[in-house]
């Protein structure tokens, strides 16, 4: 038995689990020593984790986009980060508008209501065009084709956007009635924060139910599983994609908004890092998993926020804040290689995969 | 299929005019014609804004107007001035709009100028706009006709005024390579007409028209034979033919600097640098079909790994002060490693998360260079400077021209290794791993060892043109390496074909060349790459010189309808 046990253990497997054992310990040492330390108080860590949450529930509302597409159509929407920026960004003119009006500040409720709907009326418009334009055609190419396709929608799109509204950082106007925070003790917690996570948390329970409950639901589940028997089933596929592509899309708007009150900023590359973030995030919960998204969303926002400070500072290393997108790109890696599936994810099969 | 064939022909039409006055709208909006309108094609007749609106109703009056054979005329011409008129009246729809309303609110480059432009700056908008929608029909009409005249000529044709626009475009660089011979100065004004900045002159264009045109048209008729001859020589001669022709072009390259001069050996350089990473990218993507989208990871530890052995001074806590090919080797080595502690994760993981993992892995190591972390090892935003030159006894290669050199054996060292490993054992290998993993592993191929040197040899490629790139310029900085390079470097083996050696340096010399030449082109750059990417995906996924096995593997489902179909 032990015999056979050594037989099956290659190379590649030890020099995994060096990088793994390595990775993993040096997480250990590092929150023990920070802990140890004790620079921070605890108000400072709950801040770090609310912040965290929100910022997570942003990358799940991105998140949701990739899995629902790579559910369907097994291939990375490259673009989706893209569909993310235009919506942001275009919904920026209207509210740069309403805010020389005084609209903001006289009717902050409708006007941030305004704005979600245009953005998400943007974001759902250029991820429908994408998938007419760029994936329709590749439905039966070689996988390496429409992930190609993808990443030059991506480029495309970055760059038309830069064309029509210029290069320049727009700063989005400042709602008034969004100001100021509440504390609980220590809990310290800013209205925005609160409208991101609530208004997050209702679009993926609304996504959550709609997948579950509806019959367009159930029959893009039907899709996800086997477009050719879903097809025999009388399912219109090429429709149900589209509603697929809608469905993200219009998460990815709403995310857009959320981001844009955050960060107050929009440009025409801010799509980028949030887009491999919320693609990280799917991976983490399990990619094609619906729950997985949200929960990866959150996870990684966590991770994103609490990890330098806890991981780096132990060790002494200066300016750890500037390492997160490395910590959130090694989180990805360790998931991959100790659990490829996700956190929630099933084992699938390579071939389906 | 079906629903479409019941569309009626001139909702066709008015479709592919809806589309095409899209791309024309939104071509100007994003600045693409005003910015193109500063050069001249032909000077003071058409500029090259105005050849790209042309180009756009052409292309799509042409797609309306094709028809099938039994078309009838009519029909066809119909169909073509419908296309043009819809694409002209969505842009003076444009202008019109842009009258009422201020769009530049919103559309930064909506401005006075572009409608300047549109209307031909004329001062009444009416007969602008009458103009434009008339020049969009005339046009159609014209471009339906095309298909009238014989293959041959139409083709000849096309291929006279494609050569005649790059010909104008080109204009630099043909400048800048010919005035180096005073003798030709006059042929010269005659050609580029006298102000010397604006295009061809008129009779120039005409000359070059009719020379290209009547060439085309001959070796069409003729061509065959010429090959035909060369085919009947006997074998001996037809070898010696062939190295003689290799011979030729590999003085040619020998003599390029001095011919060249600095500014376009330097931009030699830099293609000969891109076409380096090609060659090694090309070994991942093309032949092994990993998607490997960090490339510019093992550029920049190549680059840095130089940097730091052989740097003579600044800001770092680094002496090993090496010479440039004592650190060279060192270079390769360490891209190599990180091909191979990359590769290790990633054998185990599934196709497409390949893609996010490299391209996490080529932020990771930007940022870490980047950061305050690692500064005083690497210099932060401050990059490494005094960077090394190769030297050869007491030759130092450190000016565009003699630094060529150096490229061109490291491109020829390259391009002899992809050569020799395409058709060997392990090339065969990475080409079954690309078609099927598991048929691959069945017929004994050792996956992880498979896959593991494919990325290796890719990563030393990478490293190889790093090291030059930082003694090419001296000095490395973290935002060199950005996601972009990564990006570039896959839509040149991809325009030049997967798997494809001729492949990589055509996409090169198209990619990295051609902007140098066209700064209102560079400006674009990124989105044009974008579009190609997307166009060469649905129209010619095994690129323009693609490899034999890949042409054949991306149109199998053509060629199984076709099968069925007869």
């Amino acid at each position: 038995m032990r015999q056979r046990f050594l037989n099956r253990i290659n190379f590649t497997d030890i020099a995994l689990g060096i990088i793994g054992a390595s990775l993993v310990g040096l997480i250990v040492v590092g929150s023990f020593k920070t802990l140890a330390e004790g620079n921070y108080t605890t108000r400072q860590w709950l801040d770090f984790v609310v912040f965290g949450v929100a910022q997570g529930s942003i990358y799940a509302l991105i998140a949701l986009g990739y899995t629902l597409v790579y559910g369907i159509l097994r291939m990375i929407n490259f673009a989706h980060s893209e569909v993310f920026m235009s919506g942001a960004f275009t919904a920026y003119f209207a509210a740069d508008a309403m805010a020389k009006a005084g609209f903001i500040r006289s009717n902050p409720f409708i006007a941030i209501l305004i704005l979600f709907a245009i953005s998400m009326a943007t974001s759902v418009f250029i991820g429908v065009l994408v998938e007419r334009i760029a994936y329709r055609p590749l439905r039966r190419a070689p996988r390496l084709v429409p992930l190609i396709t993808a990443i030059g929608a991506s480029f495309f799109l970055q760059y038309t956007f830069k064309g029509l509204y210029g290069d320049q950082f727009k700063a989005y106007p400042e709602v008034a009635a969004l100001k100021g925070s509440w504390t609980w003790g220590d809990l310290n917690i800013t209205r925005i924060q609160v409208v991101v996570i609530l208004s997050a948390a209702l679009l993926m329970l609304g996504l959550y139910l709609y997948v579950q409950y509806t019959k367009t639901g159930k029959a893009m589940r039907a899709v996800s599983e086997d477009k050719d028997v879903a097809a025999l089933m009388g399912i219109n596929v090429d429709a149900i994609i589209v509603r697929t592509f809608v469905l993200g899309a219009a998460l990815a708007g709403a995310a857009g908004i959320l981001y844009a009150l955050t960060f107050r900023q929009v440009n025409f590359l801010m799509g980028f890092i949030p887009g491999i973030k919320a693609f990280t995030a799917a991976v983490l919960g399990g990619i094609g998993n619906i729950p997985g998204a949200m929960l990866g969303g959150l996870f990684l926002g966590l991770f994103e926020s609490v990890g330098p400070i806890l991981f780096l500072d132990g060790l002494n290393v200066p300016a750890p804040y500037q390492l997160k997108d490395v910590i959130a790109f090694t989180m990805l890696v360790l998931v991959l290689l100790f659990r490829p599936s996700g956190i929630l994810g099933e084992r699938l099969s390579e071939k389906k995969a | 299929m079906e629903h479409e064939s019941k569309t009626p022909w001139w909702l066709k039409a008015l479709q592919t005019g809806l589309i095409g006055g899209v791309v024309a709208v939104l071509s100007c909006l994003i600045g693409m014609i005003e910015s193109f309108h500063e050069r001249d094609i032909i000077a003071g007749q058409i500029t090259m804004g105005e050849t790209v609106l042309l180009l756009i109703v052409i292309t799509f009056s042409y797609f309306s107007s094709r028809g099938t054979e039994d078309t009838a005329l009519p029909k066809r011409l119909t169909s073509g001035a419908l296309t043009g008129l819809v694409t002209g009246g969505l842009v003076a729809g444009l202008v019109l709009l842009g009258k009422w309303v201020n769009l530049r609110e919103i559309l930064v480059n909506a401005s006075p100028n572009l409608y300047k432009i549109l209307t031909f700056e004329m001062e009444n908008t009416t007969t602008a706009l009458a103009y434009l929608l008339i020049a969009g029909t005339v046009i159609g009409l014209l471009t339906a006709l095309l298909h009238l005249i014989p293959t041959v000529w139409r083709r000849a044709v096309i291929y006279g005024l494609t050569i005649v626009s790059l010909i104008a475009l080109l204009q630099d660089l043909i400048r800048i390579t010919l005035t180096r011979f005073p003798q030709i100065t006059e042929a010269l004004a005659w050609m580029f007409g006298s102000r010397g900045q604006e295009g061809l002159s008129v009779n120039g264009a005409i000359a070059v028209f009719l020379i290209v045109t009547a060439l085309n048209y001959a070796s069409a008729t003729r061509g065959d034979s010429i090959r035909s001859r060369v085919r009947a020589l006997p074998t001996g001669t037809q070898q010696g033919l062939r190295w003689g022709s290799w011979l030729l072009l590999f003085a040619f390259l020998l003599i390029w600097p001095r011919i060249a001069g600095p500014y376009l050996s330097e931009v030699t350089n830099g293609i000969g640098l891109f076409i380096l990473m090609g060659l090694g990218l090309n070994i991942v993507v093309g032949y092994a079909g990993l998607l490997d989208l960090g490339y510019v990871a093992f550029f920049a530890l190549g680059a840095y790994t130089m940097a730091v052995l052989t740097t003579t001074g600044g800001e770092i806590t680094a002496n090993f002060e090496w010479t440039f090919w004592q650190a060279l080797p060192a270079a390769i080595f360490m891209a190599v490693l990180a091909g191979v502690v990359l590769g290790i994760p990633v054998l185990k993981i599934r196709g497409d998360y390949l893609a996010i993992i490299t391209l996490g892995f080529g932020e990771i190591i930007r940022i870490m260079f980047l950061s305050d972390f690692l500064k005083p090892y690497f210099g932060g935003s401050f990059g490494i400077v005094l960077i090394a030159s190769p030297t050869f006894g007491n030759l130092r290669f450190n000016t565009p021209q003699t630094l060529y050199y150096v490229i061109l054996a490291g491109c020829l060292l390259a391009l002899f290794v992809a050569y020799r490993l395409r058709d060997s054992r392990m090339g065969r290998a990475w080409k079954a791993i690309r078609e099927d993993e598991d048929v691959a592993q069945a017929m004994g191929i050792n996956l992880t060892s498979t896959k593991l040197l494919a990325f290796a040899m890719g990563a030393a490629f990478g490293g190889l043109g790093g090291a030059i790139f930082a003694s090419k310029l001296s000095t490395v900085y973290p935002h060199s390496f950005v996601f972009l390079v990564s990006i570039n470097v896959l839509a040149l083996i991809i325009v030049g074909g997967m798997g494809s050696l001729p492949g990589v340096i055509v996409g090169a010399l198209l990619l990295v060349g051609l902007p140098e030449f066209l700064r209102e082109f560079s400006e674009f750059r990124n989105l044009i790459f974008g579009a190609l990417l997307i166009a060469m995906m649905l129209s010619k996924p095994e690129g323009f010189l693609p490899e034999a096995v890949h042409r054949r593997e991306l149109h199998e489902a053509d060629n199984a309808a076709n099968t069925a179909g007869t």
